[in-house]
């Protein structure tokens, strides 16, 4: 039946997802907009192979994977601090990878970070789905290898382009390999709906810790700290923003990520750049988070400067 | 007011077309994408309508806010006043509007509609009377969310609204109709869900495989039509996949839900009763 070859898994581990940029034009249907939760790490896993921004890659949440090539190609591991080992040998991350046909592929737990980004060359051979994505959405059953939104499971092959002409060996320079284990402070940009909270809740907000709780997923992430007093509790629902930090009842803040739905009502105090979303993809519950506040102009800067890195001037696809 | 605009995120913008839910903004928020869609095109990666606003999310890498704002407000001159308070909703420019009702049908029974009963004992009506009031209203889909083609329908008349379950069923089958306070919805697909289900419609409300993949847009309008269990079934309605078979099934199911939610598994309900004019 799998006639492409491929990288079969024996292990899929505890959640593994097919990830590119994510959706587009698919909000208004309910649609969430999906992508990689860590842009940073995905990106060079595919410039690392001279594949093009928005190349599907795998998303391996907390490791423990193993997989056998049928072909030779080259692969690359970034993301979470994990053993990666070939037929038993130690390989480096953020690096590309030579592999042979039988080759097998193990990725451990990790010992920093949370997400591992596996990348190959010319990118696994998908056909997009909604928003023109090949995301993987299993809340909405939509997206993925099967369409159905299910996480990779044991025995999936996930096809890839034989033939293409391998690119030099490269290695993402240490400095830019980012440490998960570093403090983390998330840029916000406040939004109008700050009004709504009184300056007490505000100072609270931005010079409290708050600590990342385990009811966090690609929907959103639960933290936990200082209460957040806010003026009128509910409002009419409206179409969500990436990284808008909502404040429900109880005062505990939620950040809205990559799955999440696409109306919601809660007051919202600002949203937590892209960026810094890419960051708090790698830190697992229990991490102590701050926030300060920063401008539009200051975030859009810095994030089309991440673009034109990765998205622009990239070579073509090579055959 | 025309419209304002708010920064909501790193790559969106919200426009606000008024402060309250009202039927007349629901045309008009759908005439301001068609104008957008039309004038801006795949400049937009997405416009989110819901009730009093549109979401606008752009692309950083090739655009930026001023001139986008510059080209909103040249595509928006197109739109006409808003209505002053207090003058019919119905009185709108769009024309055809009969012609756009989109007609669900439902088979009302307690099988598919286990709320029924409660939802009748409420409003102090027969079930007979009850699916007579619900398919008697005409519906504005306000907005769109919670789940792919989940539509928010608005308003039940006042005797049907009533409050969301306390505990949220673990499992709700997709085609399934609720009301939470004072708004409708059908379920798409299967999810949990703590609205009172009183029918099921037999039409699949959301296919990827279509060419428009939700049945429903924000902005259209909707009408439900009481339809029987033989029609229900030669419409292709199931019945062989119901979550709740016995009341003990339900009360395990339901106890399972509590330790599944994350961060939020529930569409909202809150809207209209707290946006509400009077």
């Amino acid at each position: 039946m799998t006639s492409q070859p491929g990288l079969t898994f024996r292990k899929p581990g505890f959640l593994s997802l097919l990830q590119d940029s994510g959706r587009r034009g698919a909000m208004h249907m309910g649609l969430a907009t999906g992508g990689a939760m860590d842009r940073h790490a995905w990106a060079w896993a595919n410039r690392l192979l001279g594949n093009p921004y928005g190349t599907t890659a795998l998303e391996i949440t907390f490791g423990g994977v193993e997989f056998t090539s049928t072909l030779e190609t080259q692969i690359a591991v970034t993301g979470a601090a994990v053993p990666c080992l070939v037929n038993g040998t130690a390989r480096s991350l953020w690096t590309t990878i030579q592999l042979h046909p039988g080759d097998t592929v193990t990725l451990g737990t990790p010992k920093s970070g949370l997400r591992s980004y596996l990348a190959v060359l010319g990118g696994f051979q998908v056909t997009p789905g909604l928003g023109g994505s090949c995301a993987t959405f299993p809340r909405e059953g939509t997206g993925g290898l099967h369409h159905d939104g299910r996480p990779l499971a044991e025995g999936d092959h996930l096809p890839c382009t034989p033939g293409l002409k391998p690119v030099p060996n490269r290695k993402v320079p240490e400095h830019w390999q980012p440490d998960y284990r570093s403090e983390l402070e998330l840029a916000v940009i406040p939004c109008a709906q700050i009004e709504r909270f009184p300056a007490s809740a505000l100072e609270a907000f931005f010079s409290q810790p708050y600590t990342l709780t385990p009811q966090t997923d690609r929907m959103g992430a639960r933290l936990e700290g200082p209460a957040l007093e806010v003026i009128g509790k509910t409002l009419i629902s409206e179409g969500t923003s990436l990284g808008s930090i909502q404040v429900p009842a109880n005062g505990q803040p939620i950040l809205l990520l990559n799955d999440r739905q696409t109306i919601g009502g809660y007051p919202k105090l600002g949203a937590v750049t892209p960026r810094s979303l890419d960051d708090l993809a790698q830190r697992q519950p229990g991490t102590r988070l701050r926030f300060r506040p920063t401008t539009l102009h200051e975030t859009q800067f810095q994030e089309r400067r991440f673009l034109t890195f990765f998205a622009a001037g990239q070579p073509a696809r090579r055959s | 007011m025309l419209w304002r605009y708010e920064i909501t995120g790193a790559d969106t913008i919200t426009l606000h077309f008024g402060e309250r839910i009202d039927v007349a903004l629901v045309t008009r928020i759908q005439h301001a994408s068609t104008l957008l869609r039309e004038q801006l095109g795949p400049r937009l990666l997405d416009l989110v309508p819901s009730y009093t606003t549109l979401l606008l999310r752009y692309d950083l890498l090739t655009d930026d806010l001023a001139s986008l704002l510059a080209d909103v407000k040249t595509a928006l001159t197109a739109l006409p006043e808003p209505l002053y308070a207090g003058e019919p909703s119905s009185g709108n420019s769009a024309g055809d509007q009969q012609a756009d009702i989109i007609e669900i049908p439902v088979f009302y029974d307690v099988s598919v509609g286990p709320d029924l009963d409660s939802i009748a004992a409420r409003a102090g009506l027969s079930v007979d009377e009850v699916i007579a009031c619900h398919c008697g209203a005409t519906y504005n889909v306000f907005a769109i969310g919670f789940a792919p083609g989940f539509a928010y329908l608005g308003e039940v008349p006042r005797e049907l609204a009533a409050p969301r379950l306390d505990t949220p069923r673990a499992k709700v089958p997709p085609g399934a109709v609720g009301i939470a306070d004072t708004q409708t919805a059908i379920y798409p697909l299967a999810s949990p869900g703590g609205w009172n289900l009183i029918g099921r419609t037999p039409l699949q409300m959301f296919d990827p495989d279509r060419e428009r993949p939700s049945l429903l847009d924000a902005g259209q309008r909707v009408r439900f039509r009481a339809i029987g269990r033989d029609e229900y079934l030669e419409l292709g309605g199931r019945l062989d996949d119901l979550p709740w078979g016995t009341a003990e099934g339900q009360k395990t199911a339901r106890k399972q839900t509590e330790s599944r939610d994350l961060v939020s598994s529930e569409p909202e309900t809150r809207d209209l009763k707290n946006g509400d004019r009077q």
